[in-house]
């Protein structure tokens, strides 16, 4: 078996690949005959008819705010309930409240209050993190933007998991509510938020009831989705084995299914947190209090060193967040498997006197100013402003002639003779070379939804602006991948590379885009290749994430056998490593894709052009709204397209993989 | 049992330590919250007023001036919301906004809002000038004197090639929020130029900055007053000259972007009630040069915004009386 096997996938493998490479060169040779015609431009003032219709559909819904039915009894009670919630949040932590001088629990309560709580979830390591994480952002100087930011998080999460969480277990039960729900949330996940910032704040006017939605609305789908895969990841047996014994199918659920998918929902719950807080910066551009009015205002006068300080916070309340989730599902899943600790009693003790404590730090911070207002002038928050301004400023200097000459050179190798076939090929040629590729590498059906998507594009308008984003997605994803091979394996086989190159990965992808488009700016201009940087920045972390985990899958003693047979290094990690942890690559690329694709609204910001400046342009100026709105579906379409091709590819290498 | 017996015992002993150690804290002291007292609220005769503040250092401020005239000598309540134009312009109709402080035309949002909705009303000048325009750097002006006469773009346009723009000159395009006619102007002018979308005042400014400091040629699309100015003198490039009307066709305009005089925009609601702060709001009318003076103090001088109001406000006594509401 063991010589037939590689034997086979040679025979098969090839003949793929051959495939593809006829259907690209055959593309090269219709693009230099057909260039230039058919291909669907657009200037950057110019509009569609459906563009014009959308514009007015947004008028006319506006025009009838006051007297539409849908808008007084439904809408207004939405934005009542959620901005009282969210107020009330608010109230407790941040805002000065109930006509005193301060929020209800002052700094020392706080940090008390959440120390507990994350012992009470998880354990007293991460209560300590909790507690030093939160002192931090007090020395910092943002104690009550972080406290704002978080009960924005916090209100936004908990009314999104009011509804996420029933949501997924219902789709966990029945397939065909899982096959509608699907495409629903890619939509919520892919479509840029910019585009239904504006029309939020027309439903549900400027406040923290449209931030609050706004960032719901991403980060609610995590939730359903984790929840729905922890539901359907119960192995077979034991749902059999509680229903033979006759229980009923709400014994079911709460005795055997939750508790088994307990821990994947917690896994669902930390994604939608992390979701949350990605949204601060944006939900500031509609006047939600918290570090990224900070990180924005700092921007309009270019100023990194502040801009960095509060995006840091947003970094250390995401890490904190982070941390004690995951703590949370490692001890749901350690409570499920062994029962409850070995000292209950011990656990417990510390749970009271830690809950008296608690009450006692808020009482004092309800009573005095030093433990109300967090002391001190924020002397970090100037530090680490004033080190960042300095650093950035030197980095600017001394780095920009190189970095303005890799930027050159991979866009004449890259970026151009991509874009150039993509742009200047007949929309017909490229769309019959995309379905012709889903059929080769994928499936009939993917096929058939990646030609329904590039109908659906041809209809948005912005077909041109469309294939040049795709362009810069495809390079992007591209390097984001070699990033991830190249860190992926070593951080796979040195733990302690890990450990070091981790928290970086951490930052990376918590770290608010805004932050680093400044120097971003300085060292490559406003160009398409800055608007790619960006992106990586913000898709390698969870591709490299991804690659190690795959790494590390391969087990021990094949490994061992292929050094053993003498492999070099080299031999093992490209023969047997990288080989066998296809099925992570394929989920890397797919993450890729559609974490690049994410990143592709603030490109538009740094002179990507093309789909994410529409978009931009579309929140900041009525008439291009339609068009805005436009760019924004062909992006949700772009992504739902790619997704599908890499996922039915992903299926289709695990099948070869288990015909092996 | 036995453990269990332990286990109530400890909870009360370190119940008991908890307290112990909460009282000895508490015995500490220090000032107590609501001491300091006297806070003088703020609410008096006038009421809130929703003061929308538009993304860019010269509008800030306007509002911090406005805000802090408002609050200290018309003894009204006063809330900034932090938002984009058009998000402004929609909170005239829901009542969360009530005045915008610099308006650069929009003839957009002036017949959405103005025009056909009629929730928004002009409220006069706020007396600063704007001027939109394409700009080189400062050394270039010094350099090719010529530049600054469009007859000679084409000349220098090969300097201006990037990556981005192919065979042509790169003409940076930035701030989405205002419409421009540079596509245009590059045809109907014959030049030979490529627009290139830097998608925001910050792909612009920094463009400027280092343009300067590498002597790296730009041209750019950009507009006075902006606080960036006040660091670096950036040179306007005279395209051929505004008439009125000569910008009546988008896709055959061929002259110079017309000068702006930047207005106010209340709510119509806010107008009608006709009460102190809407007057003030009315009759609040500086120059470029005062606008400057603030924007510095907040953007090279990073001073809050009501601190740097605070010291324009305590220098210019007789402006700011002649804006005050007669009693």
């Amino acid at each position: 078996m063991a010589t037939v096997a590689p034997l086979r996938a040679v025979l098969i493998r090839p003949a793929r690949g051959m495939v593809v490479a006829a259907v690209l060169v055959g593309w090269l040779v219709l693009w230099l005959i057909l260039r230039g015609i058919n291909t669907l431009p657009l200037g950057a003032a110019q509009l569609t008819d459906l563009h014009r219709s959308l514009n007015q559909l947004n008028d006319a819904i506006g025009a009838s705010r006051d007297s539409n039915p849908i808008f007084l009894y439904f809408f207004n009670v939405i934005r009542l309930v959620v901005g009282e919630f969210t107020a009330v949040i608010q109230a407790i932590i941040a805002q000065p409240a109930f006509g005193g001088p301060i929020p209800l629990i002052g700094w020392l309560g706080a940090v008390a209050l959440f120390a507990w709580i994350s012992f009470a979830v998880a354990n007293w390591r991460v209560a300590l993190l909790t507690a030093g994480g939160l002192i931090v952002v007090g020395l910092q100087g943002l104690w009550q933007e972080s406290m704002d930011t978080l009960a924005l998080t916090l209100s936004a999460v908990i009314i999104a998991l009011l509804f996420s969480i029933p949501l997924g277990i219902w789709a966990g039960l029945s397939d065909r509510v899982n096959r509608i729900i699907t495409p629903v949330l890619d939509f919520m996940q892919t479509m840029p938020t910019f585009v239904y910032l504006a029309p939020l704040t027309l439903f549900f006017l400027i406040g923290p009831a449209s931030a609050t939605i706004a960032t719901l609305i991403y980060a609610a789908p995590p939730a359903v989705r984790l929840t729905a895969h922890g539901i359907r990841s119960v192995p077979h047996d034991t749902r059999e084995a509680g229903e033979s014994l006759g229980s009923t199918t709400g014994q079911t659920l709460t005795k055997i299914l939750l508790p088994s998918a307990k821990r994947t929902i917690v896994l669902g719950i930390n994604q939608t947190i992390m979701a949350a807080l990605s949204m601060v910066t944006i939900a500031a551009l509609i006047d939600a209090p918290g570090l990224g009015k900070t990180v924005v205002k700092a921007l309009q006068t270019l100023d990194v060193g502040t801009a960095f300080n509060a995006g840091l916070a947003i970094v250390v309340l995401a890490i904190v967040l982070d941390r004690v989730t995951t703590a949370a599902s490692v001890r749901a899943e350690a409570v499920r498997r062994h029962g409850p600790a070995r000292w209950p009693w011990l656990r417990t003790t510390l749970l009271v006197s830690g809950g008296v404590a608690t009450l006692v730090a808020i009482w004092l911070s309800r009573t005095y100013v030093w433990a109300a207002e967090f002391p001190g002038d924020g002397g970090l928050g100037s530090a680490i402003a004033k080190g960042t301004t300095a650093a950035t400023l030197w980095v600017q200097t001394a780095l920009s002639t190189i970095t303005g000459v890799i930027k050159d050179v991979i866009t004449a190798v890259l970026i151009e003779p991509l874009q150039a076939l993509l742009v200047t090929s007949p929309w017909w040629l490229v769309g019959a070379v995309i379905v012709a590729l889903t059929v080769v590498i994928g499936n009939m059906r993917a096929a058939a939804i990646s030609a329904i998507c590039v109908a659906l594009l041809v209809a948005s308008g912005v077909w041109q602006d469309a294939m040049t984003t795709l362009a810069m997605v495809l390079v992007a994803t591209v390097i984001v991948m070699a990033l991830g091979v190249v860190f992926g394996v070593w951080m796979g086989r040195n733990r302690r590379a890990d450990r070091v190159i981790r928290p970086l990965l951490d930052a990376a992808q918590t770290m608010p885009s805004f932050v680093y488009l400044v120097p971003f700016l300085a060292l490559f201009a406003a160009t398409r290749f800055t608007a790619i940087a960006a992106a990586i920045v913000f898709a390698a972390p969870v591709v490299i994430k991804i690659i190690v985990d795959g790494v590390r899958g391969v087990s021990a003693t094949t490994v061992e056998a292929s050094i053993a047979a003498g492999s070099s290094t080299w031999q093992t990690i490209t023969k047997v490593q990288l080989p066998m942890a296809r099925e992570a690559l394929t989920l890397a690329t797919n993450q890729g894709l559609i974490y690049v694709l994410s990143m592709v609204v603030v490109g538009g910001l740094v002179g990507a052009g093309a789909l994410g400046y529409d978009v931009v342009a579309g929140f900041s100026q009525g008439e291009l709204y339609g068009k805005g709105l436009a760019a924004g579906l062909a992006i949700v379409l772009l992504g739902i397209m790619l997704d599908r091709i890499t996922q039915a590819a992903a299926t289709r290498s695990g099948q070869a993989i288990h015909h092996r | 049992m036995a453990p269990r017996m332990i286990g109530t015992c400890s909870v009360v002993r370190w119940t008991c330590i908890a307290a112990a150690a909460a009282l000895a804290l508490a015995g500490c002291g220090g000032a107590k919250v609501g001491d300091t007292g006297g806070a003088t609220s703020s609410g008096g005769s006038c009421g809130n007023v929703n003061i929308a503040v538009n993304p860019w250092v010269g509008y800030e401020a306007n509002a911090a001036v406005v805000g802090y005239v408002l609050q200290n000598k018309v003894n009204c309540k006063v809330t900034k919301k932090d938002l984009k134009e058009e998000v402004s312009w929609q909170g005239f109709g829901t009542g969360e906004v009530d005045a915008v402080l610099e308006n650069w035309g929009h003839p957009d949002l002036t017949k959405k809002y103005i025009e056909d909705q009629k929730t928004g009303v002009d409220a006069g000048s706020t007396g600063v000038k704007g001027v939109i325009g394409w700009f080189v750097p400062p050394w270039m002006a010094q350099q090719y004197p010529d530049i600054t006469d469009w007859h000679n773009l084409n000349k220098y346009a090969p300097m201006f090639k990037t990556s981005e723009s192919g065979d042509k000159g790169q003409l940076l395009d930035g701030d989405p929020s205002y419409v421009t006619n540079d596509e245009a102007l590059v045809k109907n002018l014959n030049l030979n130029f490529k627009v290139v979308q830097g998608g925001s005042e910050t792909a612009l400014i920094q463009a400027f900055k280092q343009a300067e400091e590498k002597k790296t040629p730009l041209i750019a699309y950009f507009y006075t007053p902006q606080w960036l100015f006040s660091e670096l003198k950036l040179v306007q490039v005279h395209l051929p000259p505004y008439t009125e009307g000569c910008d009546a066709n988008p896709e055959k305009v061929a002259c110079d972007y017309p000068p702006y005089d930047l207005n106010k925009v209340v709510s119509k609601r806010f107008a009608d009630a006709n009460g102190p702060a809407y007057k003030l709001i009315k009759n609040f009318r500086w120059t470029n040069e005062d606008q400057n003076q603030v924007a510095r103090s907040i953007a090279e001088d990073k001073m809050p915004p009501d601190a740097a109001a605070k010291k324009w406000v305590d220098a210019n006594p007789d402006k700011v009386n002649a804006w005050l509401p007669a009693p």
